[in-house]
């Protein structure tokens, strides 16, 4: 494996707090030392012209197609969409067709990364046979396979007993569970949040307290069963203070958001914009401002892409019939540069927060550490364009906006899986 | 085990002493003797009537107490809730006064619903022997789990007793706590916390453990409970196989307990769920004995509520 040096870069590491000019040296594909005097024999040298060089991000929620409907993204191109937009760790739902409930499949999903070679692949383990909301998965056989997580996507439990027994049941295993908190009897059918907008539209609408009401459920079965609790997509104020509250009182609970729901509202949604029907769906100001605070303040412990893929026909239907779901991998980073957050604090939420809450050994620049890193001009501006995305599903929210924050390079264990368009790629190496 | 009047009940282990207990022990070990060498004294319960009223399956209890009450010449009736009034609608106290009518002095009670055989001992004149009720108590069956370990250790005390399983539905484990705690053990729990409520943790000498692994060390007895199979997938447990492999008593976790270490199980066994086949078939294993011991300290009990009954 070629030996890299980085010169002339920006090094930002939140995990040690490090923002400092400097070069950094890979050998064996592993991060071999920090502004080392010498460079390694026969090293690559990469100018990175005063840009960024931090870890590889890690995205903690994508949907990928692959298995069972690899028409809207496969393993492989879900993967190109990753490091195209920086990311070299990514944790996969399990919401798939089969779902990734038996420990077999686990090993496929972690081998198939594996085989792509681009980025290092976690599944999350169904937290219910096909994700199917009754009966147990095997979460201890999962675990022990490798799964990192557990969820059932963007199901959520009606019941409150069952919840019960499955946090019960995960917390004794300590695993992780990751719950998409909408109160579903409430928000069937709906697919706008309450507003007068959308009552113009004529819309079936989910009210915004529909995700407080589940968090405040599970809040107190996490603290009555000591299970380790995870919020995705939060979007609203409410279940923010909900969950600020818990942590205060030493819950062990965590949350995320994704870019839609801190850059979008929803008026995106405009004239039927099916690209913009999410789950949950795009809020109100006043929320997306409550989600801007909650990443300011800390309440919010990680922003995911929560890439969702869906082909044209997946969204080229009426708004209530359309697809929820927007793709996410190559616009996480831009996006969120735009959250006005300290570029450290932007990039922790994207590199070791996320890591830390799934246990990975990823998101930093340590000495001896896999050599994923992602090097990016945070100053570069690009356009976002459906159809000239990275990866297979073009269906972004974002498209047409402007991002500032443009990838460069990413690298995997130290091997260069990305190249932006224009830039030189062959291995030069050192004099 | 409480007394009204002239008529003593035996309805749980809850509340007894070390002093109340410990002559149900020694009456079954010398019925154990005797009904080994065929010489059980047919006059104890000559004239008298035991009727087994059973509102729940199960071949493995009735027989038992059937047996013992037989050994002791007592007449022996068996009501089972497919051939009474009840599936007629008649209330448990409507049978407490038909049962009245007919003059019977034991009656053996199993039900669905804890505290049905207290209710109907309030209401009937015979003395009622719980043999098992709802999720709350059996305690022949800790009467004759306790019996089994005396006969190995010689004692019934400063033992590590790990039960594993169901703990959270099963009256076993409530009356073999109630006892061994009674009788001076440290007694080890193990299960998912969906099988083990954390209330039991707060009994004195009970601990609680989420892996099987550190209730056997040291053990002195692994006793595994039966996990029902409507329990895989319900919601509490994910499947046979996940339970087996994280919490199924096999030879290796076995070695964790101290050697020669007693293997214990009421019965039905789910080989291959609970424990492993081979396990259950180990010479460290005293389940069949468990078995032999259940008709003593059946013999016992109705010897002893009968007596306690007569005027004194």
């Amino acid at each position: 494996m070629t030996n890299i040096i980085f010169d002339n870069v920006r090094l930002i590491d939140p995990a040690s707090g490090r923002d400092s000019k400097g070069r950094l040296s890979v050998v064996d594909g592993r991060i071999a030392a920090i502004d080392p005097t010498d460079t390694p024999k026969n090293a690559r040298v990469i100018d990175g012209q005063g840009a960024v060089l931090c870890p590889g991000l890690v995205d903690m929620r994508v949907s990928l197609g692959e298995p069972g409907a690899e028409y809207r993204e496969s393993i492989e191109s879900g993967a190109q969409a990753a490091v195209a937009g920086g990311i070299t760790t990514i944790a996969i739902q399990p919401d798939t067709d089969p779902a990734i409930d038996n420990p077999a499949l686990v090993h496929y999903i972690r081998s198939r990364g594996e085989e792509s070679g681009l980025v290092s692949m976690h599944p999350y383990g169904a937290l219910t046979k096909n994700c199917a909301g009754k009966d147990m998965a095997e979460i201890g056989l999962l675990k022990q396979a490798g799964a990192v997580g557990f969820t059932d996507g963007a199901r959520a439990f009606a019941d409150a007993k069952q919840m019960r027994n499955l946090l019960a049941y995960s917390g004794f295993l300590d695993t992780l569970v990751i719950l998409h908190p909408e109160e579903p009897s409430l928000a069937r059918g709906g697919c706008a949040t309450a507003s007068p907008q959308a009552v113009q539209m004529g819309l079936p609408q989910i009210p915004a307290c529909a995700e407080a009401m589940m968090v405040a459920r599970d809040l107190r079965l996490a603290e009555m069963t000591g299970a380790r609790i995870h919020f995705s997509n939060i979007s609203t104020g409410e279940a923010l203070r909900l969950i600020a509250d818990a942590k205060s009182r030493n819950i062990r609970v965590t949350c995320d958001t994704a870019p839609p729901y801190f850059s979008m509202t929803e008026a995106d949604i405009g004239d039927f914009r099916t690209y913009a029907k999410l789950s949950p769906p795009l809020r109100q100001e006043a929320d997306r401002q409550a989600v801007l605070t909650g990443l300011a303040d800390g309440t919010i412990d990680a922003i995911a892409s929560d890439h969702n893929p869906a082909d044209a026909d997946d969204k080229r239907l009426p708004f209530a019939q359309a697809r929820a779901g927007g793709t996410g991998l190559a616009t996480l980073l831009g996006v969120t540069l735009q959250a006005g957050l300290p570029l450290l604090e932007a990039l922790r939420l994207l590199t070791i927060a996320p890591a830390r809450l799934l246990g990975l050994e990823a998101g930093t620049l340590n000495i001896g550490a896999p050599a994923d890193l992602c090097l990016f001009n945070p100053d570069e501006t690009w356009t976002v364009a459906a159809g000239q995305m990275p990866g297979r599903a073009q269906n972004t929210p974002f498209d047409g906006r402007t991002l500032k924050g443009r990838v460069l390079r990413t690298f995997h264990h130290g091997k260069e899986v990305f190249t932006a368009h224009g830039l030189p790629n062959n291995p030069q190496p050192a004099q | 085990m409480s007394a009204s009047r002239h008529t003593a009940h035996l309805l749980g282990i809850e509340g007894m002493t070390e002093r109340e207990i410990t002559p149900f022990l020694d009456l079954a070990e010398s019925y154990a003797l005797l009904s080994r060498s065929r010489n059980a004294p047919r006059d104890v319960l000559q004239g008298r009537t035991v009727i087994n009223l059973f509102f729940e399956d199960s071949t493995r209890t009735r027989t038992s107490f059937e047996l013992a009450a037989k050994r002791l010449g007592a007449d022996v009736v068996n009501m089972t809730v497919a051939t009474s009034s009840v599936n007629k609608g008649e209330t448990l106290l409507d049978t407490a006064s038909t049962l009245n009518a007919m003059h019977c002095d034991l009656l053996v009670v199993r039900h669905a619903q804890s505290g049905a055989p207290a209710l109907l001992s309030q209401k009937v004149e015979a003395s009622v022997v719980n043999a098992g009720d709802g999720m709350h108590e059996h305690p022949t069956q800790a009467l004759l789990d306790a019996l089994t370990i005396r006969r190995h250790f010689g004692r019934l005390s400063g033992l590590k007793i790990a039960i594993c399983g169901d703990i959270a539905h099963s009256r076993v484990a409530r009356s073999d706590i109630h006892l061994l705690r009674a009788m001076g053990n440290d007694i080890h729990l193990a299960g998912p916390p969906t099988l083990l409520p954390s209330a039991f943790g707060t009994m004195g000498g009970v601990t609680l453990h989420h892996n099987i692994d550190n209730a056997l060390k040291d053990a002195d007895v692994a006793m595994c409970l039966r996990v029902q199979r409507e329990r895989m997938g319900s919601g509490l447990v994910p499947s046979a196989r996940e339970y087996f492999s994280l919490f199924g008593l096999d030879r290796k976790r076995l070695a964790l307990a101290k050697p020669g270490a007693l293997v214990m199980h009421p019965g039905p066994m789910n080989r291959g769920v609970e424990i492993a086949s081979d396990v259950a078939d180990s010479p460290q294993s005293v389940i069949s004995e468990q078995v032999e011991m259940g008709v003593a300290v059946r013999m016992a009990v109705l010897d002893r509520l009968s007596r306690m009954k007569r005027p004194s």
